[in-house]
């Protein structure tokens, strides 16, 4: 990708220098965030004006902040995502005005800091919204569907035992460079969240591109492609119609280009790929 | 289930046959542009061409019915991809911040109605004689008492008016802005990328859809303003 000046693939996103001394002064925010019970539950946007923070703050520590109010107020607090706060995990999932991950580009929610925001501004949070990743409680979503697409084909084959010779088989520079590139998504889903059909091509395609461009994924390259993407299907996520908003949000800068190689992946495997009997052909 | 349709179920199946199709509907385009910009060479060269397609009887069967399937398939495709799409986001969010989603991504339903609407009216105007029909089906005399249709004039006259000329022009910027899409989107459908030209590949849609857009509009525009006349006015 281009345009910016750092790499991905690290898992730390940068945040903004603080072009002045960190700042004591409080700030507040208007938030309007999901609630839901459960599963089973509507759900409905609820208002929490004047929540003060620090511009210091991250975005999840300045939930946590009000989630401590609402505990000593004995309301129920708001539930979300979270887990290494510091942009590896792919935990967090929460939509920030619109945005996935919210404003910043390159960015986890988890590494979003406050001061990204203007005091007294109207922060709406919702919850990744895809029929195939189910609220469960307030801005928690069901991602097992990512779980069952790499059960289908995200892994090679390998036997156990003795741990092989770490560089036994070379790997061209540009070839390891673009699986590492690709191998960076932390499957947080925010290419569905973002995706205007709730299409989930980035992240099945990262994980096809990871694995294509080494000399242990490429046996089963065709297999892979074909089981990955009918579990997507099934799954009930979207059809890509080049939007590429996924690739705008993606926190780890994950192109389209991997979509475009799982699309020539899929198309070559439907037509030359050898099928057993058993196989029905896409799950293997 | 057979692989084919087994393929063609697949969500990726359906982009192979949009893109397909689309591209076909794109080769006729070319063609029938190569047909109509013969009006600047002038009556003789249009009628000509004319009888010429209507002697093909038969085959010109096989040509039309060949692109109503297509267009069939491509439109049919379409509605599935596009309830699918609504289906896959029940709960809608309540604010939406798009980034990189472009007006003719995002409008690709509504263009591709818009063209369908354009072709059933264009086919009325100059195929089946509906829409001003006085026009329709003006005869050319050859000499020694044989005519032929006389296609030019009933164009000429066509665009001479302005309200057609007008719908026309508007239906051709909605064609130029699904093929602005249309055309980059096929290339990453099938799964052509590299950066080496992928700046040439986003650049493609656009241009390519200005040049059909031009070479359309030239024949309207050419009427209306009088660049081209009738045959006795010359
Ligand atoms: C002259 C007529 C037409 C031409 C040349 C044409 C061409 C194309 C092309 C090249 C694509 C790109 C396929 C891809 O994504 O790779 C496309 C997509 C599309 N077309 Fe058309 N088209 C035409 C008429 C129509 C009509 C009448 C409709 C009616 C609904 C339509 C609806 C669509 C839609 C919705 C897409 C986007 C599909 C998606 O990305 O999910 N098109 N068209
Ligand atoms: S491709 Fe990007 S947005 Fe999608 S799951 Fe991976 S890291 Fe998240
Ligand atoms: S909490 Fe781990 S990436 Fe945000």
């Amino acid at each position: 990708m281009s345009g910016h000046d750092h790499g991905h693939g690290h898992g730390h996103a940068p945040n903004p220098a603080p072009s002045h001394a960190p700042s004591h002064a409080m700030m507040r925010v208007n938030l309007h965030i999901w609630r839901q019970k459960d599963a089973h539950d509507d759900g409905r946007m609820v208002a929490y004006p004047n929540v003060e923070c620090s511009p210091d703050m991250s975005f999840l520590e300045m939930l946590d902040v009000l989630n401590e109010r609402l505990q000593e107020k004995g309301e129920e607090p708001i539930a979300f995502d979270s887990d290494c706060r510091e942009g590896v995990c792919g935990m967090c999932s929460l939509t920030v005005n619109g945005t996935p991950h919210g404003p910043r580009k390159g960015t986890t929610v988890c590494q979003l800091h406050m001061r990204s925001f203007r005091d007294g501004e109207e922060i709406f949070i919702e919850p990744w919204r895809a029929k195939a990743f189910p609220v469960q409680k307030d801005l928690v979503v069901d991602r097992g569907a990512f779980d069952r697409i790499i059960a289908a084909g995200g892994f090679v084959s390998v036997r156990t035992g003795g741990c092989p010779d770490g560089n036994a088989i070379p790997v061209p520079k540009e070839e390891a460079d673009q699986a590492m590139d690709a191998a960076s998504c932390i499957g947080c889903g925010a290419c569905v969240a973002a995706c205007p059909n709730a299409a989930a091509m980035l992240f099945v395609g990262a994980k096809v591109s990871h694995l294509r461009h080494l000399p242990q994924g490429q046996a089963e390259q065709k297999r892979r492609a074909q089981a990955m993407v009918d579990t997507m299907d099934a799954e009930g996520f979207g059809n890509c119609s080049n939007y590429f908003e996924c690739e705008a949000v993606c926190p780890k800068e994950i192109p389209v280009k991997v979509i475009a190689e799982l699309n020539r992946d899929y198309l070559s495997a439907s037509l030359t790929r050898e099928e057993r009997k058993a196989d029905g052909g896409g799950g293997g | 289930m057979s692989w084919v349709c087994r393929l063609y179920r697949s969500s990726l199946g359906a982009k192979y046959v949009m893109a397909t199709t689309g591209l076909l509907l794109f080769g006729f385009l070319i063609a029938h542009l190569l047909g109509n910009l013969q009006i600047f060479a002038g009556p003789d060269a249009v009628n000509s061409y004319a009888e010429k397609l209507r002697s093909l009887g038969p085959l010109l069967w096989v040509a039309r019915i060949g692109l109503l399937v297509i267009a069939g398939v491509h439109i049919a495709t379409a509605m599935k991809l596009a309830k699918a799409n609504q289906e896959a986001r029940p709960v809608a969010y309540a604010k939406v911040t798009h980034r990189a989603v472009k007006p003719a991504t995002k409008t690709m339903v509504l263009s591709g109605l818009v063209i369908l609407a354009y072709v059933i009216y264009h086919l009325a105007h100059f195929t089946w004689g509906v829409i001003q029909a006085d026009h329709a089906h003006l005869e050319e005399e050859l000499g020694g008492g044989a005519t032929r249709h006389d296609v030019y004039s009933m164009i000429v006259l066509g665009f001479q008016t302005w309200w057609v000329s007008a719908s026309y022009l508007v239906a051709l910027v909605l064609l130029a802005l699904h093929l602005c899409h249309g055309i980059t989107s096929v290339f990453q459908t099938f799964g052509l990328h590299h950066s080496k030209y992928a700046c040439a590949i986003k650049m493609a849609g656009p241009a390519i859809a200005t040049l059909i857009f031009l070479g359309y509009a030239s024949i309207p525009a050419a009427c209306w303003l009088g660049l081209v006349k009738l045959a006795e006015a010359q």
